[in-house]
């Protein structure tokens, strides 16, 4: 049976350290978020950052779902000496490997993803400002939010979903799979050129997805090698015994909020229709990882992918199948399990996408990453008359995901919004008062120098005792205003906050 | 919010325009409000390409050249 799909996003961004002979992204990384937490720390700087490390007990990255793990599977390393902290909104900001990483807070429904995802986009400039002033004259760091830096290198914006442990993995394998490949279609960040290995970029002008070229497997474990269109990574982060995390690596990080909207909402549905066995197997995309490609280098979106039954159907025609399917869900079992009301207006641009697909991909800028995008990258090929070859392209490209605000193509292109900046803003210190990250973020707001550290499913105190004390959080939707609320507002020491949750 | 109200009004009008186009067998042509979010986004991307080479970096082949990425996920 469906879960609640308490939902988060990871963004691995791309970071470039200028004025340097040796430039090193991973004291490029730490710097950045060192000057984001000072800058923050200062007092009278308002709601922010408290300088509590990220508690790596429960992290188990090479547990693998199956069951088993392969003899030859590279499970990612967790580096723990490297920067993490955890914000006063429960988020996770990060060095991973050479990324600077933001992960959101729990998220209880896609617009709060949205929310979330754009205040997290604000914390990596507001990073980018606080490194930059204290940076020698000359220097400056630049934080791009894409997957690719063009030379067949690729980071991650990895999804969560909350899933039902009993849902049997294969059923999870099979649809999900169907609906990654399809969902392209609108999740599409758009890249000039194609990085498949031994092909030259210049085999494809421009192509739906930045991620595409680099999936190799259907299913795996590892994430930056031989990359599976299915990660099994099993951490739930939660009881065990009844939930999983689906943890999703094959998406772009999108600029467009409806097209964040879209990825993180049509694919709660379509988990929470699989939890429920309601979709039919007939549906079911034959070698998906070709398919992925398939989908992603098609630009006229006509092109048929072979589906389980022998029909040839074409991604939006199967994202109609799965559109259709949703409706049907929320209409027979409703919107508890997929995020509330939030779950009906996810349905309506969606069809409102595939409408726009199918009928003029164009009307879709500002929505649509790889549309938006598409239409600079033409627009100055054709007014400079520039080979499509042309770096200059290329430029266009990476600039479109360059986050500062003054460079940003993106920001130029008046795209559609769907959450307000104040509360952006606001999201920067504040967690969603409706997962657990409330319980997480109000306690650092509170009591940062009595949290020895914290992590997605606890949190440590220094309770003054002999011990330190673990306060467990296994539910992800308990934590919540509602629950604690009261019990936050009203505590005036941490010892009584304590006593209280555990009489 | 308003910008989501607004497409909602201009989608509401650009189905009930098809209907009656299409009954009568005529071409769909777009809604007043559609046409208006294209001219401006339209408005907005000729903005840019007017401005491009003072928006774009400097030197475009270098700064492609120099942007490597690795060691990620």
């Amino acid at each position: 049976m469906a879960v609640p799909k308490t939902l988060g996003v990871e963004t691995e961004y791309g970071i470039v350290h200028r004025g340097v002979a040796d430039p090193n992204p991973i004291s490029a990384s730490s710097l950045l978020i060192n000057a984001y937490l000072s800058r923050r720390a200062e007092p009278g700087s308002g709601p922010g950052a408290p300088r509590v490390g990220w508690d790596f007990v429960a992290e188990s990255p090479s547990v693998d779902v199956r069951g088993f793990s392969s003899l030859d599977a590279m499970a990612p390393e967790i580096e723990t000496h490297l920067v993490n902290a955890v914000l006063t909104n429960g988020a996770r900001y990060y060095v991973d490997h050479a990324h600077p990483e933001l992960s959101t807070p729990e998220c209880a429904d896609p617009l709060s993803i949205v929310l979330q995802d754009r205040a997290a986009e604000r914390i990596l400039v507001e990073s980018m400002e606080a490194a930059n002033a204290v940076l020698p004259e000359g220097q400056e760091l630049v934080v791009y939010k894409n997957n690719s830096d063009g030379k067949g290198n690729s980071y991650g914006c990895h999804e969560n979903y909350l899933m039902d442990r009993a849902t049997p993995f294969s059923r999870i394998v099979q649809h999900a799979t169907t609906h990654f490949v399809t969902r392209q279609v609108f999740t599409g960040a758009g890249k000039v050129g194609c990085e498949l290995p031994f092909r030259n970029r210049d085999h494809l002008e421009f192509q739906l997805t930045q991620r595409a070229d680099f999936f190799e497997e259907e299913v795996g474990l590892e994430t930056t090698l031989k990359r599976p269109i299915i990660n099994t990574r099993d951490e739930p982060h939660a009881d065990p015994l009844r939930y999983r995390r689906l943890h999703v690596i094959v998406g772009d990080a999108n600029l467009c909020e409806v097209a964040t909207f879209l990825k993180v909402g049509t694919t709660a549905l379509v988990l929470a229709m699989v939890e429920d066995d309601l979709l039919d197997p007939r549906l079911a995309v034959v070698d998906p990882v070709r398919a992925l490609q398939a989908v992603s280098w098609d630009l006229t979106l006509s092109r048929t992918l072979e589906l389980a039954d022998g029909r040839r159907a074409t991604a939006i025609e199967v994202q109609w199948e799965l559109l259709a399917a949703a409706r049907r869900y929320l209409d027979d079992r409703g919107d508890a399990m997929v995020g509330g009301p939030v779950a009906h207006e996810v349905v309506r641009r969606w069809e409102g996408v595939l409408e726009g697909l199918e009928s003029d991909p164009e009307s879709l800028a500002g929505q649509v990453d790889w549309v938006t995008k598409r239409r600079v990258v033409e627009g100055v090929r054709d007014r400079h008359g520039l080979d499509p070859s042309d770096l200059k392209l290329a430029a266009v490209d990476l600039q479109y995901h360059d986050l500062r605000p003054d460079r940003s193509l993106f920001a130029r292109l008046g795209a559609e919004t769907l959450v307000d900046p104040d509360d952006v803003r606001r999201a920067t210190g504040t967690p969603p008062a409706d997962t657990r990250a409330y319980f997480r973020g109000r306690c650092l707001a509170r009591w940062p120098e009595r949290i020895v550290a914290a992590n997605w499913d606890s949190m440590v105190f220094d309770a003054g005792g002999e011990a330190l004390r673990r306060v467990p959080m296994m539910e992800p939707s308990r934590g919540t205003e509602e629950h604690v609320g009261t019990l936050l507002d009203t505590c005036e020491t941490v010892e009584e906050l304590l006593d209280h949750l555990s009489a | 919010m308003a910008e989501q109200e607004q497409a909602e009004q201009d989608r509401r009008q650009r189905d009930a325009d098809a209907t009656v186009d299409g009954a009568e067998g005529q071409e769909v042509k777009a809604a007043p409000g559609a046409t208006e979010r294209g001219e401006r986004l339209k408005g907005e991307l000729d903005d840019l390409l007017d401005e491009i080479d003072e928006v774009l970096e400097t030197n475009a082949e270098e700064f492609v050249k120099s942007y490597i990425q690795k060691g990620g996920e």
